[in-house]
């Protein structure tokens, strides 16, 4: 009897420890953002947001590059995230069972341009949140520098394919004394986890075109094999930036993306290839050179027919999905905060101001654009009449696996221990590899 | 009094036994349940039997390549650290001036934490390397003999403390009577110190080799298995399967049960091994 009575205790002692943990609240949207450097943007938007409606806003943030295995185990719990981010349609080939159909939400129905959305069949799972792009920003102050010396070129109007890109960059290697410059292009950054500028960004430029050519379909099954046609371009742009370089080429394993936007920041270099994301990082730099009207984006020209009309890499691999598992209550709270969010004035001054968001919504005004020059760069590229954006392929790139063996590749061959072709062959392999299940 | 604990002993003994439960034995079984299904999240697995037990390592050669990778660095660590923690202890017993601040210096490495290690030490490599234009990823034979530094670095301070303990516990009249019969230096190592610190070296060498086994956090911070995963190591890889493919989360589940089967079998082997080595105290 009292073993029963011990038994009794000791289990009511666990159960109500249990119970301080899972403090479960009915009238709350609990959301996963997977991106770290906004969190606390996101702790004044959950007051606000309460304040305004009442409905409680938890954000849980993963620590940078740990997003998918946060997720991972977060859904599995009973207390799972109502709101998350796929990143595409890879993504949502991961986590489908999870993903509600959001076609009749009204944050879809305020979407400039539905094709931006993951859709499959006639079912829509992810609304992108956030409009993003990258080039090859260049320092506007230092090109006019060289145009003034130079017999070639005359002004940006004049680079407009990746053989005018090469000839004035070789050029500007030689006089990058003249320049008051250590390199035309920043660091070709090649250390582990630091290497997605190439690995993913870059080589999505090959990939776009070889999909376009060959009239791939996207969301079929033509994704999980590739020939990588354009291979020797991509070689091609790849050997201009490590030979045209401010860091020699058996440096390049150390450097990391920071270094990259530093040197640019500071002056030493004219080019680096990068997104708008990284204005923070040029603006954060301690004692940077480079002035605001300086910071110019242009496109990737790697050598492919008719790139002169190319824009810049526009895309995003950002979108909203709602869990298919939780109560349908919930579900609905979140879809009222993801459209409170992009609708509301408060919200809308959050997407704009501090979170810097490119938003691609109709309830945004043309004047409702973040202030930073590489956004405004987007917005004209974006704009700009003839120039055709290339989109962000890069979301079926396989998996991380393929990304991680491409960039050691990549780092091998720079160091001379691998011949470019048995890069090409590898992408193809892997590429094959990690599609299969 | 006797009878009244007996009565309580699930009260005393259930939080224990529930923690224990909680977070050790049935993470353990599900674990190994979860290595024959595909699963994503934890709680929808699907039964795939010994796929992915094959799948490991058919699909590609990493685990293979780790598994040599990690044999071969375990060898070379292990060798390394006890020699080098031997020495050590063998010097600071011998009453030298200082003896206390040199045991001290040499036990702090291991206070610190394995990123930070793996961090500096790549500064430091990293920074020799500089002068001949090439960076501790250029070849997988840097981030080899790296990681060994580092370990023997880390590691041997603490193993030196239980060599210290063991030769300090060897009877005084041995070794005196040792002397009497006029036995040199080197006999009386043989002889006398190595058998009798045996006990050690059986901790010493359990602790190095599955220390070194199932090393990670000097490996992600130093190379990240760098370049193009030649110096990846068993549990690198694990890590990589599961979080870095979608899909193959139950290979990399497999690949866990297998190394944890593997540590345990050469743990064991090892530890009989050197037992039968010890003396008689």
């Amino acid at each position: 009897m009292k073993a029963m009575l011990a038994f009794a205790i000791t289990s009511i002692m666990i159960m109500s420890l249990a119970g301080c943990s899972g403090g479960k609240s009915g009238n709350s949207v609990y959301y996963l953002n997977f991106k770290p450097e906004i969190a606390e943007i996101y702790d004044k938007i959950a007051v606000d947001y309460e304040n305004e409606t009442g409905v409680k806003l938890r954000v849980v943030t993963a620590a940078s590059g740990t997003y998918e295995q946060t997720l991972k185990s977060e859904l599995a719990k009973s207390d799972s995230p109502t709101l998350f981010q796929i990143n595409g349609p890879r993504g949502y080939a991961s986590w489908s069972e999870y993903c509600k159909d959001l076609k009749g939400t009204q944050l879809y129905n305020a979407l400039s341009d539905k094709t931006l959305a993951v859709s499959r069949g006639y079912g829509v799972y992810g609304i992108p949140y956030v409009v993003e792009g990258y080039g090859i920003i260049y320092n506007n102050s230092i090109m006019n520098k060289y145009f003034a010396i130079s017999d070639k070129f005359s002004s940006m109007d004049d680079i407009k394919s990746f053989e005018s890109l090469k000839s004035a960059v070789e050029d500007m290697t030689l006089k990058k004394a003249e320049l008051g410059i250590d390199g035309v292009f920043a660091s070709t950054s090649l250390a582990p986890g630091e290497d997605w500028r190439w690995q993913t960004h870059l080589a999505n430029v090959p990939i776009y075109y070889e999909f376009k050519n060959n009239g791939i379909d996207l969301s079929g099954d033509g994704t999980k094999e590739i020939k990588f046609q354009y291979g020797k371009q991509f070689g091609a742009i790849f050997d201009l930036y490590v030979n045209n370089s401010v860091t020699e080429k058996g440096l390049l394993g150390s450097k990391s993306v920071d270094d990259s936007m530093a040197e640019f920041a500071l002056g030493k270099c004219a080019m680096v290839q990068n997104g708008n994301w990284a204005w923070s990082q040029i603006s954060g730099v301690q004692g940077n050179v480079i002035k605001e009207e300086d910071i110019k984006f242009m496109p990737i020209y790697i050598g492919v027919q008719g790139e002169e009309s190319q824009g810049l890499c526009i895309g995003t691999e950002n979108f909203f999905a709602i869990n298919a598992k939780a109560s349908e209550e919930s579900q609905k709270l979140a879809e009222d905060f993801i459209y409170w969010l992009y609708s509301s004035p408060t919200g809308k001054n959050y997407v704009t101001n501090d979170l810097g968001f490119i938003a691609p919504f109709n309830t945004f005004s043309d004047s409702e654009r973040p202030e930073d020059p590489l956004a405004k760069e987007i917005a004209r590229w974006m704009a700009e009449p003839g120039a055709a954006s290339v989109a962000w392929n890069f979301t079926v790139f396989p998996n991380q696996n393929f990304k991680d063996k491409f960039g050691g590749a990549l780092l091998e061959y720079v160091q001379g221990s691998k011949a470019w072709t048995d890069v090409e062959q590898l992408v193809v392999e892997q590429w094959k590899i990690e599609s299969g299940e | 009094m006797q009878k009244s604990l007996k009565r309580y002993f699930p009260l005393f003994v259930l939080p224990t036994v529930a923690a224990f439960l909680i977070a050790f034995v049935i993470p353990f079984f599900m674990g190994i349940y979860l290595s024959f299904t595909k699963f994503s999240t934890v709680v929808d697995a699907k039964w795939v039997g010994f796929d992915n037990y094959i799948k490991a390592f058919s699909a590609n050669t990493d685990f293979i390549n780790a598994l040599g990778f990690t044999a071969l660095f375990t060898l070379v660590s292990v060798i390394a650290i006890n020699l080098l923690a031997f020495i050590l202890a063998l010097f600071l017993t011998k009453g030298l001036k200082g003896t206390n601040i040199f045991r001290t210096v040499f036990f702090m490495p291991n206070l610190i934490g394995g990123i930070v290690l793996g961090y500096i030490w790549q500064l430091i490599i990293n920074g020799v390397l500089r002068s001949s234009g090439v960076t501790l990823l250029a070849n997988s034979k840097y981030g080899f003999w790296g990681l060994v530094v580092l370990m023997a670095w880390q590691m041997s301070g603490y193993m030196m403390i239980i060599y210290i303990a063991g030769i300090q516990n060897i009877p005084v009249e041995l070794m005196e009577a040792a002397d009497v019969d006029g036995a040199s230096l080197s006999q009386k190592l043989f002889k006398i110190t190595i058998p009798m610190v045996m006990p050690s070296f059986t901790i010493c060498s359990f602790l190095t080799l599955t220390n070194s086994f199932k090393l990670f956090d000097q490996n992600l911070a130093l190379t990240a298995g760098g370049p193009a995963k030649q110096t990846a190591m068993l549990a690198l890889d694990i890590y990589n399967t599961f979080y870095g493919s979608v899909g193959s989360e139950g290979i990399g589940q497999a690949k866990a049960v297998v190394f944890f089967l593997m540590v345990a079998l050469i743990a064991l082997f090892q530890l009989g091994f050197t037992r039968s080595k010890e003396v008689e105290g």
